[in-house]
């Protein structure tokens, strides 16, 4: 598994469990070795636990998989008809490791615009996706940069493909960019002004800020996650406060239908936003 | 550990005795059941008391042994998890508690009151697993947007849970939490903030688990928060040396009221987590919503770059054990991939 701890570590974390668990007096007299035995006893405890939770994991995988086949061909009728329409923004989530397979992204971009999918926000920590744009923007006739959409606002209108490439930069630094753009102007306004009332800020005056220095943006509806782990790995933070995030399993094992399943279920939830 | 452990199970017995009276209540309100199962549940409750005072018997002991079961099984089981690594921080946001009373046709409220019990026993949880920090998003600003009924009963609920704690004050010092409030307290009515405030005091000195409690907050509001703080921080530095320079040397003109130094006004990330209600704790390893939604809805956006996302389907009074060790299991295995990302 490779998670476990070195074996100091370990040993210690065992020997204050044991405190709990025995009266003092017998944990004194406990030799060394009856430790070793008992490590080991709990090693392997540990190593059957976690072979009950990947073989649990494997079936649960078996059973999207086979969904995920079943989609397409139509078997499930209630897959067949997507209203779009709630679905504006989508984003996706590679770890940058598996970014390097641009063709299999391409895949995944054709697989998007097939459905109906008009502007993706596609994120990978190191930025490796943004490197490789121009690639993927060859590959893809019908795309084109999110920058690079002249109506920005109407863009939704188009036929084509709106495509969007973050990195962590945009993230945690995006915000701190904006903040030192507020800092700075209200700081600048009140020395030219000399009004000695306090600015209050608002999430409104950040929305701007992000938009000012480049790093604002449209919330995605539906965050699609490629890798090992079900985290959004740093995605700009200020861009996902009611998004859906959707584990897809890793870029290699992804299926079509399984995309078009999380489309779906995203459609049918409902949200209260806090009422 | 003895010694705390011990405090533990005194701290949980009135919540159970707590969560039995509920369950039975539940019970009464379903099967609309009522004077003879009341007559019962008053039997039981004498019995319970009775048996307290008088002195053990034979079965006492057997049933002592029996009952004493399932605690040493979790605690075999806890053990067998510590070998691999446990997470520092766990993070959950209490959803379904709602959902929970209309499907099991309860009062208004009552679901929240049960939500109450599930928190008691996951902290409980988390405590022997020896998981340090322990976050709960308990009230959001959006949440102020609920009809006024609910909303009262929602601030009610919060006044008397706070009221408990600070009644078992001395209960919660031998244990050693710490809890700590994390929002805007000032959206509160007087009296929930100033109980807030005096639970703080009162545990600030507790070395033990840190319960972090997220009222009347969200992600964005921190953010905000942060920038106003630091805002206001780079002022009193501006006035602060705009004051020296004038004091030192009249002829000097003071920099920064022009600007260059304005303009050159930079913050960085690590600034702005310095003035985040979150600063000095670290971030989440995993956080567990409940009731099957996957969405952050707001809650530590900035702290979750990291975070194990786990989402069970079980609405938050039904939260148990077993989906806390599958979480932490699910930690254990990608683990190894969060350290290497990390190190990047």
């Amino acid at each position: 598994m490779g998670a476990n701890r070195n074996g100091d570590d370990v040993t210690e974390i065992n020997r204050i469990h044991l405190v709990g668990f025995f009266p003092n007096d017998l944990f004194q007299i406990t030799s060394s070795w009856r430790l070793d035995i008992w490590n080991l006893v709990i090693r392997l405890c540990w190593f059957l636990l976690h072979q009950v939770f990947n073989t649990v994991h494997i079936m649960m995988g078996i059973k999207r998989v086979l969904e995920s086949y079943f989609v397409p061909s139509g078997l499930l009728d209630e897959y067949k008809d997507l209203q779009l329409k709630k679905l504006r923004y989508l984003a996706v989530v590679v770890d940058s490791e598996e970014a390097l397979q641009t063709l299999r992204i391409i895949k995944l971009l054709q697989w998007l615009s097939a459905i109906g999918v008009k502007h993706v926000s596609l994120y990978d920590m190191q930025g490796v996706l943004n490197k490789n744009k121009e690639t993927i923007l060859r590959s893809l006739s019908n795309s084109r940069l999110w920058e690079e959409s002249h109506e920005k606002a109407t863009f939704l209108n188009g036929g084509k493909m709106t495509l969007e490439f973050l990195s962590i930069s945009d993230g945690r630094e995006g915000i701190a960019k904006a903040a030192s753009y507020l800092c700075s102007k209200y700081m600048k306004a009140k020395t030219l002004s000399g009004n000695q009332n306090e600015r209050v800020f608002t999430e409104s005056d950040v929305d701007i800020a992000l938009k000012a220095v480049g790093c604002g943006g449209p919330e995605p509806d539906l965050l699609l996650i490629y890798g090992p782990a079900r985290c959004h790995l740093g995605f700009p933070a200020w861009r996902m406060r009611y998004t859906e995030l959707v584990h897809m399993g890793t870029l290699k094992s992804m299926k079509y239908g399984a995309v078009v399943k999380a489309i779906h279920k995203f459609l049918t939830v409902r949200q209260n936003y806090g009422k | 550990m003895q010694k705390k452990s011990w405090n533990w199970n005194r701290f949980l017995a009135c919540s159970e005795e707590n969560m039995r009276n509920l369950q039975l209540q539940k019970l009464l309100e379903r099967n609309s059941m009522s004077r003879s199962i009341e007559i019962e549940r008053e039997r039981e409750t004498d019995g319970t008391k009775g048996c307290c005072k008088m002195e053990k018997g034979s079965s006492g002991y057997i049933s002592e042994f029996l009952g004493s079961i399932p605690t040493f099984l979790r605690r075999c089981l806890f053990q067998v998890l510590s070998f691999g690594p446990i997470p520092h921080h766990i993070a959950f946001i209490l959803d379904g508690n709602r959902r929970y009373a209309r499907i099991h046709h309860l009062e208004a409220g009552m679901g929240h009151r049960y939500g109450f019990l599930a928190l008691l026993s996951i902290l409980k949880y988390c405590y022997e697993l020896g998981v340090k920090y322990v976050t709960i998003y308990a009230f959001s600003i959006d949440n102020f947007k609920r009809k006024p009924d609910e909303l009262q009963y929602l601030m009610d609920l919060i006044l008397e849970k706070l009221e408990v704690v600070l009644s078992e004050e001395n209960m919660v010092k031998q244990y050693g939490v710490k809890i700590d409030f994390l929002g805007n307290l000032k959206l509160f009515p007087e009296p929930i903030r100033k109980a807030a405030e005096k639970v703080m005091a009162a545990t600030a000195q507790n070395n033990g688990t840190v319960l972090l409690v997220c009222v009347a907050y969200t992600s964005t509001d921190d953010i905000v928060h942060a920038i106003q703080g630091l805002y206001k921080e780079k002022q009193a530095r501006i006035q602060q040396t705009a004051e020296g320079k004038q004091m030192g040397d009249d002829d000097e003109p003071v920099e920064c009221s022009g600007g260059s130094n304005l303009e050159e006004f930079s913050v960085s990330s690590a600034d702005l987590e310095r003035h985040m209600y979150f600063a000095g704790y670290p971030d989440p390893d995993i956080l567990i919503r409940s009731g099957g939604e996957t969405r952050l809805s707001n809650f530590i956006l900035w702290q979750s770059t990291f975070c194990l996302l786990n989402n069970p389907k079980a609405l938050w009074p039904d939260i148990s054990l077993w989906h806390l060790v599958w979480a932490i299991l699910q930690y254990q295995r990608v683990r190894p991939f969060f350290e290497k990302k990390k190190r990047l």
